[in-house]
């Protein structure tokens, strides 16, 4: 028995080609935890940030040249699959990364360095940390972590059986839930958003991997492909493949921040740097709508009428309680959290709606959401009193009469976060709720509507704020960044107006973005 | 079902059996002599070193120590598979196993140059 299973083993053919991406990123991460080995101290920083930069700009390029060529299927044991979709979000998720590596490279705002902890290991207002800070250290480890995350996310989406998918999401979890916890100021909050991150984290890795265990009892394979066949091929639904996939789909929406698996979504984004918060909130939707989208797509579609109770009840949670809940809150940081909740509900549409044009849809929309976002909390990075950044929503009063610009920028996010036409929010919204009501789901398109109302109540209560509201005379100041900042900041409002101006070009990009069965 | 479950059961049984019987025999027919290293944490006999300040707090190199073991631990995990399959992997299996150790052997690097491996 034994010499047969060895016979069985045999080396698999790997694409290197179509693994150019994964295979740049995750070396590059290799590299810069030899930079951080070897390096001296004085110059780890900058060789570390152009170390990123570089990767992140030839993975981009690996990326386009998967499109150019065309040459997709699966690949390692068809454990990965690379179609239109995977190309799509793996390009989309290094942009984000390329903009996010802007944010967290900032270190004008802060006159004590960057958005990090400059030793993460000394307690929290010990002598320690303040003889740390006073020599100027940088903690440069986060550039390893940042691309190891990165690394994970570009698997995650893209991973065709539930293991890699499982390994990817560990790979993408575990460096963010270090970064969460490394902020400069506000420390314990910082940490306490770390570590409440990695325990529901992990809780919900555990359902994922419980539930492929009873989806492989089922199946008797762990690939998506193999999964779907088992489930078309018998005649009755196995309570094992629907328990199986409910803790499967728990796992996922946990990471996409879904209601009732959301509570992690505002403390994390409250607590962590808000360059990293920046970064999670585009790059961590977009790779796991992404997983969501192609597990549903590709692997459960036969339970769909099954699990639609289920999801349905799931979406319409998560877009009140992302909406309504957010109206009360009166820190910026939480209540573009709980618009993230509120985004990830109107995604939810577009995965249960199973369509060609709903898929096409929730890409679009992962695209304006992912820029939007990034701009929106970079914004929110430079609004800053003497202990820090200024969150508190009362701190912002008046803000458009002494630095319009930054003001305006905001809007046009908060616009875009609520919808408006002319960006990319409302493309990406009209699309996804169009896709679900042609197939059929108008009632739970009425509720995104309603949902969207009530959005749209807090973003103008902000403007309000800003604009037409006398300042309160807390000393707030708009921080004049340095160029990476300003660069972040305008690439993402133009890709924000770009994309709901022209929204075709992105749309005929998708025309033949599908999944690979 | 029977003939895959019965010897696992049966070898469950002997285990648990043997178990209670060590214990049972050693209370009933070994000498009972105490002293106070007898109730302190297992540790060869050694008292436990050292030993928690103010709260039980733990040295944190036990936790670098203890780091460091699952990565090459883990290491090992993966080398097995490859040893006993090395015939039909190839000069595959070969050059991804090099690769494998040397990303290990990079954490390494990155602990040895960070004074992990320092004890004082």
């Amino acid at each position: 028995m034994s010499s047969a299973l060895i016979a069985d083993i045999t080396a698999p053919s790997v694409n290197y080609y179509m693994l150019a991406p994964i295979l740049i990123v995750l070396g590059g991460a290799v590299l810069s935890v030899l930079v951080e080995a070897f390096y001296p101290r004085e110059s780890r920083r900058s060789a570390q940030i152009a170390l990123v930069l570089t990767t992140l700009v030839v993975a981009f390029l690996a990326v386009l040249n998967i499109k150019v060529d065309a040459i997709l299927g699966f690949t390692i044991v068809n454990s990965l699959a690379i179609d239109g979709v995977s190309v799509f979000l793996q390009g989309l998720i290094i942009l984000s990364a390329l903009v996010g590596a802007l944010l967290i490279s900032e270190n004008r705002i802060d006159p004590l360095g960057d958005a990090f902890a400059a030793q993460s290991s000394a307690l929290p207002g010990s002598e320690d940390e303040l003889a740390f800070t006073e020599r100027g250290w940088y903690q440069t480890e986060i550039w390893s972590l940042f691309l190891f995350s990165v690394g994970g996310m570009l698997i995650f989406p893209i991973a065709n059986d539930l293991l890699t998918l499982f390994v990817a999401l560990e790979v993408m979890s575990l460096p963010l839930y270090l970064l969460v916890g490394m902020a400069r100021r506000r420390r314990l909050l910082s940490q306490e958003a770390a570590l409440k991150y990695f325990v529901l984290g992990a809780f919900s890795s555990a359902f994922m991997l419980y539930g492929s265990a009873l989806v492989y009892g089922f199946a008797n394979s762990v690939e998506l492909g193999d999964i779907a066949k088992a489930l078309s091929a018998s005649a009755a639904n196995s309570n094992l493949m629907l328990v199986g996939g409910i803790f499967i789909l728990i796992g996922l929406l946990f990471k996409v921040g879904a209601a009732p698996f959301h509570q992690w979504t505002p403390d994390v984004y409250q607590g962590a740097p808000t360059a990293i918060t920046a970064f999670m909130s585009a790059g961590t939707k977009v790779a796991a709508f992404g997983a969501l989208l192609r597990v549903f797509y590709v692997a459960l579609s036969g339970l769909a009428w099954d699990l639609s109770a289920v999801l349905w009840a799931i979406a319409i949670i998560t877009m009140l309680v992302g909406t309504i809940i957010g109206v009360a809150q009166s820190d910026i940081k939480r209540m573009l959290a709980y618009s993230s909740i509120a985004h990830a509900g109107f995604l939810l549409l577009g995965v249960i709606a199973q369509s060609k044009a709903a898929l096409d849809g929730s890409l679009f929309y992962l695209a304006g959401y992912a820029f939007t976002s990034l701009g929106a909390f970079a914004v929110v990075s430079l609004v800053r009193d003497a202990s820090g950044e200024a969150n508190h929503l009362g701190q912002w009063a008046g803000l458009g009469k002494r630095s319009p610009v930054i003001a305006s920028v905001f809007t046009l996010f908060l616009l875009a976060l609520a919808g408006i036409p002319l960006t990319s929010g409302f493309v990406g919204k009209f699309a996804v709720f169009a896709a679900a009501y042609e197939k059929g789901l108008a009632p739970l398109v009425v509720v995104a509507v309603i949902a969207s109302a009530i959005a749209g109540f807090f973003y103008v209560r902000v403007i309000v704020l800003m604009f037409f509201t006398d300042a309160s005379g807390d000393e707030v100041s708009v921080v004049v960044p340095s160029f990476a900042t300003a660069a972040a900041i305008t690439i993402t409002a133009v890709v924000t107006i770009v994309l709901g101006v022209i929204p075709q070009p992105v749309f005929d990009l998708l025309s033949n973005a599908l999944f690979l069965k | 079902m029977n003939n895959v479950a019965i010897p696992i059961l049966a070898l469950g049984l002997i285990a648990g059996a043997f178990a209670v019987f060590s214990v049972a025999i050693a209370s009933i027919t070994g000498p009972k002599r105490y002293n106070r290293a007898r109730v302190d944490a297992y540790e060869c006999g050694i008292e436990p070193t050292p030993q928690p300040m103010g709260g039980g707090r733990i040295p944190v190199k036990y936790y670098l120590t203890a780091m460091l073991f699952i990565v090459f631990d883990i290491e090992i995990v993966f080398l097995y598979p490859w040893a006993v399959s090395f015939d039909s992997l190839g000069i595959f299996g070969l050059f991804e196993m090099f690769l494998f150790s040397a990303s290990v052997l990079v954490v390494y690097a990155y602990v040895w140059r960070r004074g992990g491996l320092e004890w004082d």
